[in-house]
């Protein structure tokens, strides 16, 4: 019996993806099915466990995270022999983000696999995370045997019913002969279109029932047709409207990631001149460094982004979605712009904020096309004098530039810590962070450069998305320096994923910007709250509970401690130099750091805050 | 707010009603009234969906429920060019003294008489909501024990058929 290698199937999945975008959309279901390699190899007699395992080999699948249990288990003995690694995590929840980070830091599907009941609902939060992000992650769950199904047998849990909402789609796979096509079709619906995750919940007697394995399968998706070329005529008004608007933004959002038109972008805002934001999701997209970008909109976003964005007369949205953090009140939102809104996702145009010139699309495709009508609709002789433009948001970034004050109290400034961490590490490391204080710090001193050098939990923000994450990450690209920059909060949400590290040789490093306090919840006690700091100190100042380098050390980790200024450079160098180990460096920065600049939650982007008290002046009558 | 009425055209698999009503319920939507049954391709199944709203949020609900994996088209049925019936089957008490004037308003109604007991009779009528709405004002005097409504089914007017199209026939 001949075995058919993963190497040919995975290349013939790839030739047919592209295939398909390149026969555009109207084929594009039938061009999706994976051709036929030249030798077709025999079917193969296995177990559905085994048949789910040589399909996760055909379709190119490296790496799996996950853990063993009932249900599940069948499909673990042939794993036990397959060219997929398998690295045992220790929740549920590091598989799922660890598949994620994997995801984001190579573009690649991540796959995750848990057992059924408690093993799959620990997978729901790592789901709901990649679909808030539209990440490409494939969840394999087991499901109890089909006769026990919906009588409330042991470890039951309706994982479908569970995942409808957060989920591109989910399957109950309900004959072992359908798992081949079932995984092809969830690798694809994972990582076409706009991206997202998948879940296939497999019963356990279907895992162990004889069948055949037959490589490639036809996939049957005739609901599933993605719009990947925009359309000629909406690509040219938007590029006259390029042409002509006194004050346009390009507003860039995750989907100029997800499509790799990053080069395409730098070209469109060269040939433009238009300033560039980019999103919490797209930092990396456009070089931090570029003198057209103005950096990240919304809630904490530079006062030049933010003010760009509400002054402009025309936003040109690629991939991003007029979330509520970066629109603020959205009433009162960008009131003079003309929106040009260019989507993956039909229905994201038009979901918040009314789109002028509505483009469906992939945005590789769409800066392809706008390139091309917008040197056409310079060769004609139009194009806008954007020198008053450059000349306000100038001003702005040299009165507003992003910074911060020392600690009055002698304190570690965490921002320090982070700004230095970040020029250390230097532009070619994967920083990975979880959500709060740190985070947003992590966006604003850091500078990125490069693509998928930014990892974070952007849309449902879940804390302790960092340590797996990163652990996925550097899984992913071995090569590459990941840091994990994280909250003490979020670390103790996690952390247990080092002992996955330590055993599995991910050496990750983490720096813990350890304030003692659940910060930002602090920070918004601070304003809004009158000072009442109910519930957010951690105790890990106090009592120094838990000792984090103990605690590094416990699993398995070198743990580093810096508590001084002076020390923050030579212990990052210190961490850098240890490749063998992952390790934790606590570093004990001071709890009344701010992040600034500040949008009030459910205020207008006009009220922005540069410091607690100071409203930038802008000058309203040069508009 | 407005009626709407939407032919939703999915593949015929276990699930997909639930995906497809608990996108409105998650989306902020009322469905009104909903019905499901096959259609001449036993691999397809038809939805009609009659929810109240706006519009501009009815073009995004719309938009969510296209990209379901499961959903094939889409079609919103203007009252004016199409056909929009329910069905109702409804208990009425008519002992021996009334029996002759329900059966009368079953006649100016053409709706028909399904099962006799000795103090009630089972009608059984079809028509626009409007027309059924107007035979139960007509019947309530006489005392409704026990009435059940179907979802409203609707189909366009013309020879044109919404299930014509490449994404329908590969199903």
């Amino acid at each position: 019996m001949t075995r058919p290698t993963p190497e040919t199937l995975a290349h013939s999945v790839r030739r047919a993806r592209n295939a398909a975008e390149g026969a555009g959309d109207a084929d594009h279901t039938r061009a999706a099915t994976p051709a036929a390699p030249a030798v077709r190899p025999a079917p193969a007699q296995v177990s559905g466990a085994g048949s789910l395992v040589r399909s996760l080999e055909a379709l190119g699948v490296d790496v799996v995270f996950g853990i063993p249990g009932g249900a599940i288990l069948p499909a673990y003995d042939p794993l036990y022999d397959s060219t997929v690694r398998h690295i045992l995590v220790r929740h549920e929840q590091g598989a799922g983000h660890a598949a994620t980070g994997y995801a984001q830091a190579t573009g690649r599907v991540g796959v995750c696999i848990a057992t059924s009941g408690p093993g799959a609902t620990n997978l729901v939060t790592p789901i709901a995370d990649a679909y808030m992000d539209s990440v490409p992650l494939v969840a394999i769950t087991g499901q109890v045997a089909r006769p026990a199904i919906g009588t409330d047998a042991f470890q039951e849990a309706d994982i479908q019913g569970i995942t409808l909402p957060i989920t591109k789609h989910n399957f109950l796979v309900q004959d072992a002969a359908e798992i081949p096509r079932v995984l092809a079709e969830a690798f694809h619906l994972a990582s076409t279109g706009r991206p997202g995750p998948v879940l296939v919940d497999i019963p356990k007697d279907v895992l162990q029932a004889p069948t055949t394995f037959a490589w490639p399968p036809v996939l049957d998706l005739p609901g599933y047709r993605p719009t990947l070329h925009p359309h000629g005529k909406q690509i040219r008004e938007a590029a006259r409207l390029m042409s002509s608007a006194r004050r346009p933004v390009l507003y860039v959002g995750g989907g100029v990631l997800k499509a790799g038109a990053t080069e395409g972008l730098r070209r469109l805002a060269e040939l433009t001149g238009i300033p560039v934001v980019t999103t919490l999701m797209a930092l990396g997209a456009f070089p931090d460094s570029h003198r057209q970008h103005l950096g990240m909109p919304g809630m904490h976003g530079t006062v030049a982004a933010v003010y760009g964005l509400q002054k402009a007369d025309l936003i040109v949205a690629l991939g991003a979605r007029f979330d509520d953090r970066v629109t603020g009140k959205l009433d009162s939102f960008a009131p003079e712009a003309a929106v040009v809104h260019a989507d993956i996702d039909p229905a994201e145009i038009g979901k918040n904020r009314h789109a002028d010139v509505p483009i469906v699309g992939d945005a590789r495709h769409v800066i392809d096309e706008l390139l091309t009508a917008v040197t056409a609709e310079q060769a004609a002789g139009s194009g806008a004098d954007l020198t008053d433009w450059w000349a306000q948001l100038d001003d702005l970034r040299e009165r507003y530039p992003l910074g911060y004050e020392e600690p009055a109290d002698g304190t570690l400034s965490p921002q320090y810590v982070i700004k230095r961490l970040g020029k250390i590490a230097g532009p070619d490391a994967i920083y990975v962070a979880g959500v709060g204080q740190h985070q947003m710090w992590a966006s604003q001193f850091i500078s990125y450069e490069k693509p998928q050098t930014w990892l974070n939990s952007g849309g449902l923000g879940t804390m302790g998305y960092a340590v797996p994450a990163a652990m996925g990450a550097k899984v992913g690209r071995p090569d590459v320096v990941v840091w994990a920059i994280d909250g003490d909060g979020c670390f103790q949400m996690t952390n247990q994923e080092l002992a996955t590290c330590a055993l599995e040789g991910i050496p990750v490093k983490i720096a813990v910007i350890n304030n003692g306090n659940l910060g930002m919840v602090r920070q918004w006690q601070t304003l809004f709250y009158g000072e009442r700091y109910s519930n957010t100190d951690l105790g890990t100042h106090k009592h120094r509970i838990p000792d984090f380098v103990k605690l590094a050390e416990a699993l398995g980790c070198v743990g580093l401690r810096c508590e001084t200024a002076e020390d923050v450079d030579k212990t990052i160098e210190a961490a850098m130099s240890i490749n063998d180990a992952p390790v934790v460096i606590d570093f004990v920065v001071g709890k009344d750091a701010m992040v600034w600049p500040m949008v009030a939650a459910g205020t207008s982007n006009d009220e922005i805050m540069f410091a607690r008290g100071v409203r930038p002046a802008f000058d309203e009558d040069e508009l | 707010m407005t009626m709407h009425t939407l032919s939703v055209l999915v593949e015929n698999k276990p699930g997909v009603l639930a995906r497809v009503s608990g996108l409105f319920s998650r989306r902020g939507f009322n469905i009104d009234s909903l019905a499901v049954g096959e259609t001449e391709n036993p691999d397809v199944s038809r939805i009609t969906i009659v929810v109240n709203a706006e519009s501009s949020p009815l073009e995004q609900v719309t938009k969510q429920l296209n990209k379901l994996v499961n959903v094939l088209k889409i079609v919103e049925l203007d009252p004016s060019t199409s056909v929009a019936r329910e069905l109702l089957l409804v208990k009425v008490r008519a002992d021996r003294n009334a029996r002759a004037q329900v059966l009368e308003t079953v006649n100016l109604f053409r709706a028909r008489v399904v099962d006799v007991a000795a103090d009630t009779l089972t009608i059984e009528a079809t028509g626009t909501p409007d027309k059924l709405d107007a035979l139960l004002r007509d019947l309530e005097p006489f005392g409704i024990k026990e009435m059940v409504q179907s979802g409203l089914v609707a189909i366009g007017r013309g020879s044109r058929a919404i299930t014509a199209g490449p994404a329908l026939r590969a199903a």
